[in-house]
Order: C-alpha cells, then structure tokens, then sequence
C-alpha cells in the first residue's frame, strides 16, 4: 500500500503498561508540534492508548510508529501498530463494541476506530495485525 | 509504582490525580483508596482528574468500578474536574458512564456530596 509521504518519523517498542503510556506522550508530542488541537489530541491519543494495549494485551508485545504525513496540501499524523500476535479472527466482531476475548469491555477497537479520521486493520491468523490510524489538521 | 497522594479530610477521602496514571498503578491506586476506606471510613470519596489529559476505556472502567465499590462500603463518590476534551473522547469511545457523579471542581463536588449524603462536608471540612 502506497501511503501519504512520511516526513518525521519515530518507531517505538511496546511491550507493558509503562510503554503504553510513553507511546501516548510521543504521539501527543508530535500533535502539538504539529499544532493540531486539543480535541484532535484528546481524541487520537485515546485511539492510541487503548491500540498499544491491545498489543500488550492480546499480542505480549509490538512497535508503534509515529509519522508527520502529507497529502494534497493537507498535514496529519499517522500511527501504525504492529505486533507478531495471535492476529484476529472475525475482524467484525472485534470491532463490535462489546465483544472481548478478554472479559473487558470491548470498547477499544472499535472505540480507536470511531475517535480517529482513518482506520485501517490487517490481521493474519496465526502471524499479527497491523492497525494504522491517521488524523489530518483542519485548516 | 507511581504514588497518588490520598487526603481524609473531615468526612471526605480526597485523592487527586496528579500524573497519567498506567494500567497497574490505576489498579493499584483503586486498591489503595478501597483500603483507606476500610481503614478510616468516610461518607465522601472526591477524585480529582483536573490534570488527567485522556481517560481511556480502562481508566473510565476503573473509575465506575472503583465508585460502585465504594459505594457498597457506604462512600459515595465525586469525580471532579473532567476536562472538556476527555468527556467528548468518552462520550465517542463509547464509554457509558451515567452511574458515576461528576462535579467541575473540588468545591463543588463537596457541595454534591452533601446532597447526596444528606451530611455537612463543607463544616467538616472547614
Ligand atoms: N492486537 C491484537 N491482536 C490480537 N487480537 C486483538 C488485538 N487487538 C484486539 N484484538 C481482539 O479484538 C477484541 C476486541 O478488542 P477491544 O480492544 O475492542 O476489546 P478488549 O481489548 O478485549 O477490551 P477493552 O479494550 O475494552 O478493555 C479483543 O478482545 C481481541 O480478541
Ligand atoms: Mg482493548
């Protein structure tokens, strides 16, 4: 897949709860840099969160990547969340708010989906999943 | 582990939230104010989450979680100061969060408390 141009890029390895929370704070960083607003920040980051935690939770381990993008002549933030997990089987059903393997709430795909302009899920049974969110600054 | 400041004052167990608490440290901090409770009693519980920048799936769940506790220990909780921000990221994540009782600030909050408990927190606070 041929994406929007990276231009600053950061690459961190998440593997617990204290990993978690450096991945929100990288991400923030970059929104504030970037300008974007308080809301777009709240709002990503909690995408975030609750994707990190998915990796630690149901994968043991992943990397996120944190990138500046640009399309057209429009700047976002993109996140990409990989992990060599169990991957998903029925993507639908994960993304149903409710439905946990976990005994959780089940909120937080679907949740990361809906706080997030972009979504984007790929999983193989067996080999990972690979979760790309992205958020564009309004002019 | 991260420590969170928890205050007793009069009636009322204060616990204000000073840093983006992880996973484990909220476990460990609803642990801590359900053992403060036992502990000392109190008819009011106030969390303070002025300064916490996102509420996720799992910090709203410890909240509710944490109040419907206390309240089977006879305290009734407050969470005050919720930034504008976190309640709309909420209110889109999906997060239901009706049973709890929120207040804008501390004072506030205190206000609600009597109400809800019928006492004086305020007298006992001053
Ligand atoms: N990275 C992942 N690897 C494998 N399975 C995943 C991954 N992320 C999510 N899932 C699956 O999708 C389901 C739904 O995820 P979601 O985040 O919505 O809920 P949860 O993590 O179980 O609970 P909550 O996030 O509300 O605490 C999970 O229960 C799990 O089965
Ligand atoms: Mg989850």
């Amino acid at each position: 897949m041929k994406g929007p141009s990276s231009k600053d890029s950061l690459d961190i390895s998440v593997a617990n709860y204290e990993d978690v929370i450096l991945a929100r704070q990288k991400a923030r960083e970059l929104m504030q840099s970037m300008g974007f607003s308080l809301l777009a920040q709240t709002r990503m980051v909690t995408a975030v969160s609750e994707l990190a935690r998915n990796m630690v939770v149901h994968a043991g381990r992943g990397q996120m990547s944190v990138n500046s993008v640009e399309k057209l002549n429009q700047k976002g933030i993109e996140c990409i969340f990989q992990d060599k997990g169990p991957g998903i089987q029925n993507i639908d059903q994960a993304l149903r708010q409710g439905f946990s393997t976990s005994n959780s709430l089940g909120l937080g795909l679907g949740g990361a989906k809906k706080l997030c302009a972009e979504f984007d899920i790929q999983t193989t049974v067996g080999k990972g999943t690979r979760v790309t969110i992205r958020e564009w600054k309004t002019r | 582990m991260i420590e969170v400041t928890i205050l007793k004052i009069g009636d009322t167990i204060i616990v204000p939230i000073q840093t983006e608490l992880h996973d484990l440290a909220a476990n460990f901090l609803q642990e801590n104010i359900l053992k403060k409770i036992e502990k000392v009693g109190a008819r009011g519980l106030i969390i303070d989450v002025g300064v916490v920048t996102i509420i996720d799936s799992f910090m709203g769940r410890v909240l509710v979680d944490t109040a419907k506790m206390a309240r089977l220990m006879g305290t009734e909780t407050v969470i005050v100061g919720m930034k504008k921000e976190v309640v709309m990221t909420l209110l889109q994540l999906g997060l239901m969060m009706q049973t709890l009782h929120t207040a804008l600030n501390i004072e506030d909050g205190i206000t609600l408390l009597n109400r809800l408990t019928g006492g004086n927190h305020e007298r006992s606070i001053i």
